[in-house]
């Protein structure tokens, strides 16, 4: 999409089409010829197999929709019976319900690789920024979905975060109940509420497609970042995307869909609450609402707040927060390789991610070696902020950079390049 | 930063046991127990379902639970469907037209007889099991108020699976620790949480007669309608398990091929 293009037509078919509608070109000179650093490691194969995870979430949601009925009478039972009488529907539905969770670990990575090789930084903005903005749809529609089997986690999580909205009561009185009332439809999560989460579960998926869309069209305008976080300086630095990525990627796809397999034949419901096999009843709320796994951190953060409204704001922000990255760091080098601070800080953050989504896990009360969590969770809330917010512009001023190799090709080759640079 | 927290952590930690030891007698903690150890043949990423067990759970669940539990989700065909109980078609037919089903309406378009009895007929193989009580209200009223769970899904449905449902039909007979209350109507097991279960002792030595010379002790008859819920919750699981094996068998060739193709593709390079 930038520089010149090489493609030339094979056959006078694909000359006639290419003077038409220039599609065969535009694959050839994305997927094809596209110059790539050639010091991508493993940590870069996620963008491709985040592709596919979703391919796999809309086809086979394709098939589950094919079977599904949203109505709060019914839909239990479909579901159930999508797992015994569908040919194949457990595998269907497995390869979904895991599939989500797979999606999730995949976009943790890429968003964890993008932060450590400062792939935010100019000229990437953009391309990060649209990727929260895929992330956030994703959350979404992984909160719809899970509400359609109508199981008691389903019901009890839909309401609890609808709810949320009802927190903008402190602000102006009864508009909060007002919002949440016209989103469910009724005055309580029911009927109405499924239909419309289906309709959205439905429709966010494509949205996200044509999001992602966005986000590859905007990384082929300066190319990939690379581990060194260095620019390409000269062809000798870059590999034609075909065949060394298409290779390496499918490999690590491959390696990728090992593990998603392990987990749909022998453990499909390891990422699943087992209250959700009962389904929704609104006249018993379950002991402890747990989100699924993926949301655990925003969970904590929100139930450490004891104001309703500000831990609204503290979750929402945690999200908004990310758009700002690109400006919050302000260090010149982008690659965590060579920032000895911000790498240290960089794992304390992951940390604590991880800390957080702990916190979220345990009911509210819980305690470890007589720590109440929902300290544990203040300071990682704290820290998560402070990490942005505070740490990001500091360090980048602060910090001394190690020493930045001259190119790609001399960090890899480990000679000088033959080639001089610009 | 977390360096920081930690001692933080420490002090307020401190504080609260403080509070505790200082705090009057304790509530008594009724949190469940954890699930009995027991080994079931469908255990493990090979494990199958014991045909024979199945049967003989079966045997108990329409013997002895389903005076109380429905089973909503599984139809009589299910009954002989590979990877599971094993029964001949003519055997579930025969298993389904011991039951009664109410009828379609009748020609007259009647759904009752001259005495106003609900019309009837014998079950076929696509009919599900009938539920023992046509609604909520009237299973609570034949249970002191309890409304005995659904069996279909019972073993997905709760967090130790197999071993649960186990534990808790032989967790009773056991005396209530001391300061323990258990309430009027309600019986004394520790594997439930909170301890008050609505259910009475299910099981009793020789509650069935096993057709294959297997003694039914509680702990038996426990084991099988176990085995035998399991299968209920996952009537697939043999299936999914064999095409689970074949598909890793296929993916670690492929992943192998290319990571062959990989090597070799970039071997130039270096």
């Amino acid at each position: 999409m930038s520089g010149q293009s090489t493609y030339t037509p094979k056959s006078g078919l694909e000359k006639w089409i290419d003077q038409r509608l220039p599609l065969p070109r535009l694959m050839h000179d994305t997927m094809s010829t596209f110059p790539t650093p050639r010091n991508l490691n493993i940590w870069y194969t996620f963008g491709g197999i985040l592709t596919f995870c979703l391919g796999v979430q809309i086809v086979t949601g394709i098939v589950l929709a094919m079977h599904y009925v949203p109505n709060a009478n019914l839909a239990f039972d479909s579901v159930e019976s999508i797992m015994r009488d569908v040919n194949y529907g457990w595998l269907v539905r497995y390869i979904h319900s895991t599939g989500a969770s797979m999606f999730f670990l995949a976009v943790y990575i890429h968003m964890f690789r993008g932060l450590y090789y400062g792939s935010y930084k100019a000229p990437r903005e953009l391309i990060w920024i649209i990727g929260v903005l895929i992330y956030v749809l994703m959350m979404a529609t992984a909160f719809f979905g899970y509400v359609l089997p109508w199981g008691q986690m389903s019901f009890w999580g839909a309401t609890l975060i609808t709810n949320l909205f009802s927190s903008i009561d402190q602000i102006i009185p009864h508009l909060g109940t007002a919002i949440t009332t016209w989103l469910w439809g009724d005055f309580a999560v029911g009927d109405a509420t499924l239909n419309r989460f289906f309709s959205l579960h439905y429709l966010l998926p494509f949205i996200i497609a044509g999001v992602v869309g966005l986000h590859i069209w905007a990384l082929h305008v300066p190319g990939n970042n690379n581990p060194l976080g260095i620019d390409v300086k000269s062809p000798q630095d870059t590999v034609p995307f075909h065949p060394y990525y298409t290779v390496k990627d499918a490999f690590y796809l491959c390696c990728f869909v090992i593990v998603f397999a392990i987990f749909v034949f022998y453990a499909p419901n390891f990422f699943g609450n087992p209250d959700n096999y009962q389904q929704a009843n609104p006249l018993v709320t379950p002991p402890d609402i747990v989100p699924e796994w993926y949301l655990l951190p925003f969970y904590a953060m929100l139930r450490s707040i004891p104001q309703k409204l500000i831990g609204v704001l503290v979750l929402v922000g945690s999200l908004v927060t990310l758009v700002f990255v690109p400006w919050l760091d302000t260090s010149r080098v982008r690659s965590c390789r060579f920032r000895p601070l911000m790498k240290q800080f960089f794992w304390a953050f992951a940390v604590d991610c991880v800390i957080l989504g702990y916190c979220g896990s345990q009911s509210v009360d819980a305690a470890v070696i007589g720590v109440p969590l929902v300290w544990v969770a203040r300071l990682g809330t704290l820290y998560y902020f402070g990490f942005f917010w505070v740490l990001m512009p500091i360090i980048g001023l602060i910090e001394t950079p190690k020493k930045l190799p001259a190119s790609i090709a001399q960090s890899v080759l480990g000679e000088p390049a033959a080639a001089p640079a610009e | 930063m977390m360096r920081i927290a930690f001692p933080y952590g420490l002090v307020l930690g401190g504080l609260a046991l403080g509070l505790l030891a200082s705090a009057p007698a304790l509530a008594l903690d009724t949190t469940k127990l954890p699930v009995k150890d027991v080994q079931f043949s469908f255990d493990g990423p090979f494990g199958t379902y014991d045909q024979a067990a199945l049967q003989r759970g079966f045997q108990v669940y329409k013997e002895v639970c389903s005076a109380c539990h429905s089973l909503d989700h599984i139809a009589f065909h299910d009954l002989d469907e590979p990877g599971g109980l094993g029964f001949t078609e003519a055997q579930a037919k025969a298993i389904a037209a011991g039951y009664k089903i109410p009828a379609d309406p009748n020609d007259k378009g009647e759904i009752t007889d001259d005495k106003g009895n609900r019309l009837m007929r014998p079950g076929i193989l696509a009919d599900k099991f009938p539920p023992p009580f046509p609604n909520e209200q009237a299973a609570r009223a034949n249970n002191d108020g309890n409304l005995p769970p659904d069996l279909s899904m019972v073993v997905k449905a709760r967090d130790g699976g197999a071993h649960y449902v186990y534990s808790i039909v032989t967790g009773f007979h056991m005396t209530p620790p001391k300061g323990f209350t258990v309430t009027a109507g309600k019986y004394y097991n520790p594997y439930f949480e909170g301890w008050n279960i609505g259910m009475p002792p299910p099981l009793t030595d020789n509650a069935v007669t096993y057709s294959d010379g297997t003694k039914a002790t509680v702990d038996q008859e426990a084991h099988d309608v176990a085995t035998f819920l399991a299968w209920a919750s996952d009537p697939k699981m043999e299936e999914r398990k064999r095409a689970g094996f074949g598909a890793l068998v296929f993916l670690l060739v492929l992943a192998g091929l290319l990571f062959f193709s990989y090597r070799r593709v970039w071997a130039d390079l270096h």
